[in-house]
């Protein structure tokens, strides 16, 4: 077989090939574009079930404040039609858009069962479970505490986690560093580590002059723990190979732990502040609870007293927004400092 | 052609004189890893050391870098007694070990780095990043990278800091042959730029007959130096040479008769 032959060969396979590439992509694009605009509506219609079902069934719980509820919805739907229209024209949108559609509705149907299951049935009764419109109401009225709220836990947290770390992460390194370090601290960690932070409230308040002071000492204590271990079983683990690469490449010791062994380890120091914020995240409210006299706990602890549950839903929708933000946040710090690791982990 | 350093004679004599080295397992028992090694090795000598595992090679290797200490006897590098690793004797291991975390720049200046050299000298760094054939790779990360460019900007991290000596601990026993045969003549083409004294460990003996002036063949339990082997083929070399295969049979034969001896030692 000649070359010219070879070629004209190959270029008729490639031509099938593309042909039937073609096809197959017009068949695609066909049931795409009806199954697109179903579930691009999906939404709007069960908008439109929610609003039938809000305005038309009749209300077996006296509901006050209603109009903040209604003003949501309309907003959220506005939103919702004005990406629909935006994704017309740019499809980076609306493959976005597509892609979330699923948990918007699911959003939709639970609110539609929460919903019914309160002010339509009082099937879940008063004043444990109010409908979804008084939780929003109470987020639209007591908005100002709710964010004072807000700015006294931040700083609690801010603060405690900061000390846990702080003296955390040099604990670690020294641990996994010097067998010295290790032998003496190691007892301390195994023995004071693994108790509840929250356990020690009765001693942190008689020890600290107020219940602020207690609730950062337990705040940093509750992320000390986890931060320090994770440091000290990365440092501890650190391939021997590249200590022996930096001696020969005349790195002294400082050079080998803060260039070596502290860069190596912190895959695993991640993991550790990771797990800190949580523990800090349920010391943090639970002093908040118990003692502090500020803070998103003492709220909620407030409006319980008030048998003011709606308040009391609207602080833990707050809560969630906050720390999973904190915690988006520390991945997006992650993924910045341990970007060599792309495309190594998986979480 | 990297710098004007290169152009100045270099020294890097080393000599070891009655070295033993014994390690001592977990369970206290001793093991002989060398017995009494006496070598001299001229400056800017290529040098390979053969022989079956566990012979002391990659031992031998570690006592020129700093990393281990002789039991007995001393290994002098230009009159000086070796104690502790020295950024002029340069180490590049069977895996690379390049850091992950850095680029493959900051990888190869971690050479710089790590014995604290003026941040002047960093531009020396993308001149050693093309002297390994690495252009246009400076910004990838190790993972990114083969099995044969990781090796290559392990040996730019080594060279860097234009070490007087090279240990070469099996560098090119995780490639594949063809790999294997450019990398051979890249380190010698190193090596013929530089001057640089080079031990090379390796498994291969026609690796070992292709790149060195002499060969070192060893025998296990205890290591020791069996025969020292010259190669008197002028370079460029072909693998083709008779004498290429008469000293191939020669080493088999030194090799054999060293399996031999670790047998009778069994027995």
């Amino acid at each position: 077989m000649s070359a010219s032959e070879l070629t004209s060969r190959k270029k008729a396979e490639l031509q099938i090939e593309l042909g039937e590439l073609k096809s197959e992509e017009h068949g695609v694009k066909k049931d795409f574009t009806l199954m697109l605009i179903f579930k691009l509506l999906l939404p709007v219609l069960l908008w439109g079930l929610f609003g039938a079902v809000h305005l038309f069934i009749a209300d077996r719980q006296i509901l006050t404040g209603g109009k903040y509820f209604n003003w949501l919805l309309i907003t959220l739907l506005g939103l919702y039609l004005i990406f629909l229209v935006i994704s017309y024209f740019i499809s980076n949108i609306r493959s976005g858009l597509v892609h979330k559609v699923p948990l918007i509705s699911a959003g939709l149907i639970i609110l539609l069962i929460w919903e019914l299951s309160t002010l339509k049935s009082n099937l879940l009764p008063l004043p444990y479970f109010p409908p979804p419109a008084k939780v929003f109401a109470a987020l639209a009225t007591d908005w100002q505490t709710l964010w004072i709220s807000v700015l006294y836990s931040l700083r609690l947290l801010g603060i405690g986690y900061l000390i846990g770390l702080l003296v955390g992460l040099p604990c670690g390194t020294l641990m996994g560093w010097y067998a010295g370090f290790n032998y003496w601290l190691n007892p301390v960690l195994r023995f004071i580590g693994p108790i509840p932070a929250t356990a020690w409230i009765p001693v942190a308040m008689a020890v600290f002059p107020t219940s602020f002071a207690a609730s950062i000492f337990l705040i940093a204590l509750a992320s000390w723990f986890p931060i320090t271990v994770m440091t000290w079983s990365g440092i501890a683990n650190v391939n021997k190979a590249f200590y022996e690469v930096a001696r020969t490449l005349g790195g002294g010791e400082y050079y080998l732990i803060t260039r070596v062994a502290v860069p190596a380890a912190l895959p695993s120091i991640f993991v550790g502040l990771f797990m800190g914020m949580g523990t800090a995240f349920v010391t943090l409210v639970v002093g908040e609870l118990l003692g502090v006299k500020a803070g998103l706990g003492w709220y909620i602890q407030w409006a319980q007293g008030w048998a003011e549950y709606a308040k009391v839903y609207a602080a833990l929708f707050v809560m969630a927004v906050i720390f999973s933000g904190l915690i988006t946040l520390l991945f997006s710090i992650r993924d910045k400092v341990l970007v060599w690791q792309r495309g190594l982990i998986k979480w | 052609m990297v710098t004007a350093e290169n152009a100045l004679p270099r020294a890097g004599a080393i000599v070891f004189e009655q070295v033993r080295k014994i390690f001592v397992d977990p369970e206290g028992r001793e093991v002989e890893a060398l017995s009494s090694v006496n070598l001299a090795i001229r400056p800017g000598e290529f040098v390979s050391l053969v022989g079956p595992s566990g012979c002391g090679k990659s031992t031998l290797l570690r006592l020129v870098a700093g990393l281990e200490t002789a039991t007995e006897g001393a290994i002098r590098l230009d009159n000086e007694v070796i104690a502790g690793p020295h950024y002029l004797r340069g180490l590049v291991f069977q895996d690379p070990t390049l850091f992950p975390w850095l680029t493959v720049r900051k990888n190869i200046a971690a050479g710089l780095a790590a014995r604290g050299a003026a941040k002047q000298q960093w531009d020396k760094v993308d001149e050693y990043i093309e002297l390994v054939g690495l252009a246009g790779f400076g910004d990838s990360f190790p993972h990114q990278l083969s099995g044969g460019m990781a090796q290559r900007a392990a040996l730019a991290r080594a060279l860097v800091n234009h070490p007087k000596v090279l240990l070469l601990d099996e560098p090119l026993g995780a490639l594949d042959a063809f790999t294997r045969m450019q990398l051979q003549d890249e380190i010698l083409r190193v090596w013929q730029d530089r001057g640089t004294t080079e031990i090379f460990v390796t498994h291969d003996i026609d690796e070992a007959i292709y790149l060195s002036d002499r060969i070192i063949v060893m025998t296990p339990r205890p290591g020791k130096i069996q025969e020292i082997i010259e190669v008197p083929i002028g370079r460029p070399r072909s693998r083709n040479h008779p004498d290429f295969f008469r000293l191939r049979s020669r080493i088999l034969e030194v090799l054999h008769f060293a399996k031999e001896l670790s047998l009778s030692y069994y027995l």
